[in-house]
């Protein structure tokens, strides 16, 4: 995967985001504080912001002035943003058709014809995960995929999501705020804060260097 | 009932059934434009779709006679193309219809906006376009609220009295709906049959509020 953000700019309520970027790990985590802006960055990439200038290449593809149907990213928000008015089956076809290894590798068989409303916070999740992966994204935006769950959810939801890494050949672009999730998931981070990119290095690189300070600071919140 | 009786509520549950109807595809498609998008002129076509409400009835019927008249604007385009409105049943539904105009927007307009935008721009990312979006995402999470708004419009058309009688007349047997019978039946001297007319009326009334209020209860639930 490649991904490049072109001296993007996006002026935001408290401050300016102001990024140029090349990644091209399979798995890259963003990683910063929140109202770093690392949101703001996978709503540019998906195409539901609009930049005020620069240029968005996924694969060698500029697709800044794409629309978002044609940019074949597939993106699970942070709050899963499931279609509340149908099934989940509906809600995991509505970009393709169903895929058994998909309902496999995310165990959605026993909830497959059920209501979004009654699933648990996890199963939402993998829902969300299922409806992504489905439309056949080039690249899957996560968002937090662990915020807002307890930690004995956490640790099951970052299995599936190694699965789906391990199960599925769909390069992963991985924000969050807890260090954790970086060296678990990530082969690439960057790091993110106030809207300006602070650093980018190989996970590993990045785990032996002395963390810098304001990065520890997160890495128990 | 008597035959008349029958006659009359015929005439006005038809009348504002095709009223209510025939404002649905222009009263979504603005109250959809009101809801989701900034346009020059905005303002103006929202003062425009809520004058009906605050006008005084007969001055819409007076608005309506002068351009629907044979000598009116659009009347004589009409009436060249084998079309009479003023003081046929069409001059009913052409003063239910914009009197309830107001309603339907205002409802269905509150309606699309609580909509969440992220729902809509998500499916973007699945690969839908526009009308896709609409159909599957903004429409059925909208629709009680619509519903709710119908009833409510055809509840006023119902109701009307001030634009029929001006544009319609109050021919018995022909235009005279509910409202403009009670009038003549109390002008008459005839109070108990304006009565029994009057229970009528107290429950559609009843009946498209309790339902539309239900409706709007669901939704919230």
């Amino acid at each position: 995967m490649s991904i490049a953000l072109e001296s993007i700019t996006l002026t935001l309520a408290h401050y300016r985001l102001d990024v140029t970027l090349a990644m091209s790990a399979r798995t890259i985590a963003i990683f910063g504080p929140s109202g770093a802006g690392k949101t703001t960055i996978l709503e540019l990439i998906a195409g539901l912001r609009t930049p005020d200038a620069g240029r968005i290449v996924l694969n060698g593809r500029d697709v800044t002035n794409v629309p978002p149907r044609l940019r074949r990213v597939g993106y699970v928000p942070q709050d899963d943003a499931l279609f509340p008015h149908l099934s989940v089956r509906r809600n995991i076809t509505y970009g393709g058709p169903l895929q058994s290894d998909v309902v496999d590798v995310l165990e959605l068989a026993p909830f497959l014809d059920r209501g979004v409303k009654q699933l648990s916070g996890g199963e939402k999740k993998r829902v969300a995960l299922a409806r992504a992966l489905l439309s056949r994204p080039e690249v899957l935006l996560l968002d937090e995929p662990l915020a807002g769950v307890d930690a004995e959810l956490r640790t099951r939801v970052l299995e599936y999501l190694l699965r789906v890494r391990a199960a599925f050949a769909v390069p992963m672009l991985y924000v969050t705020h807890q260090r954790e999730e970086v060296e678990a998931i990530a082969e690439e981070v960057v790091v993110l804060d106030r809207g300006r990119i602070t650093g980018q290095s190989a996970v590993a690189d990045w785990r032996e260097m002395n963390p810098p300070p304001v990065a520890s600071r997160w890495s128990n919140t | 009932m008597s035959a008349t009786e029958l006659q009359i509520l015929g005439l006005t549950l038809r009348t504002a059934a095709l009223a209510t109807l025939l404002i649905v595809l222009p009263g979504l498609g603005i109250a959809w434009l009101l809801a989701r998008h900034r346009w020059p002129g905005k303002s103006l076509v929202e003062t425009l779709v809520a004058l009906p409400l605050v006008m005084p009835p007969v001055a819409t019927g007076l608005l309506l006679l002068e351009l629907f008249g044979r000598r009116g604007p659009l009347g004589r385009w009409l009436h060249a193309a084998g079309v009479d409105v003023v003081f046929t049943w069409r001059a009913v539904v052409l003063a239910m219809g914009v009197m309830s105009f107001p309603l339907l927007v205002r409802a269905a307009r509150v309606a699309f906006e609580e909509v969440n935008p992220r729902l809509e721009g998500l499916a973007r990312t699945l690969g839908a376009g526009n009308v896709r979006v609409f159909v599957t995402i903004t429409l059925p999470l909208a629709a009680r609220g619509i519903v709710s708004g119908m009833l409510l419009a055809f509840a006023r058309a119902v109701g009307e009295f001030g634009a029929t009688i001006l544009v319609a007349g109050n021919i018995p047997g022909r235009t005279s709906t509910l409202s403009l019978a009670i009038y003549n039946l109390v002008q008459l001297g005839h109070d108990g049959e304006a009565f029994r007319l009057l229970l009528f009326a107290v429950a559609i009334a009843f009946a498209a509020v309790f339902i539309a209020e239900a409706f709007l209860r669901r939704r919230a639930a």
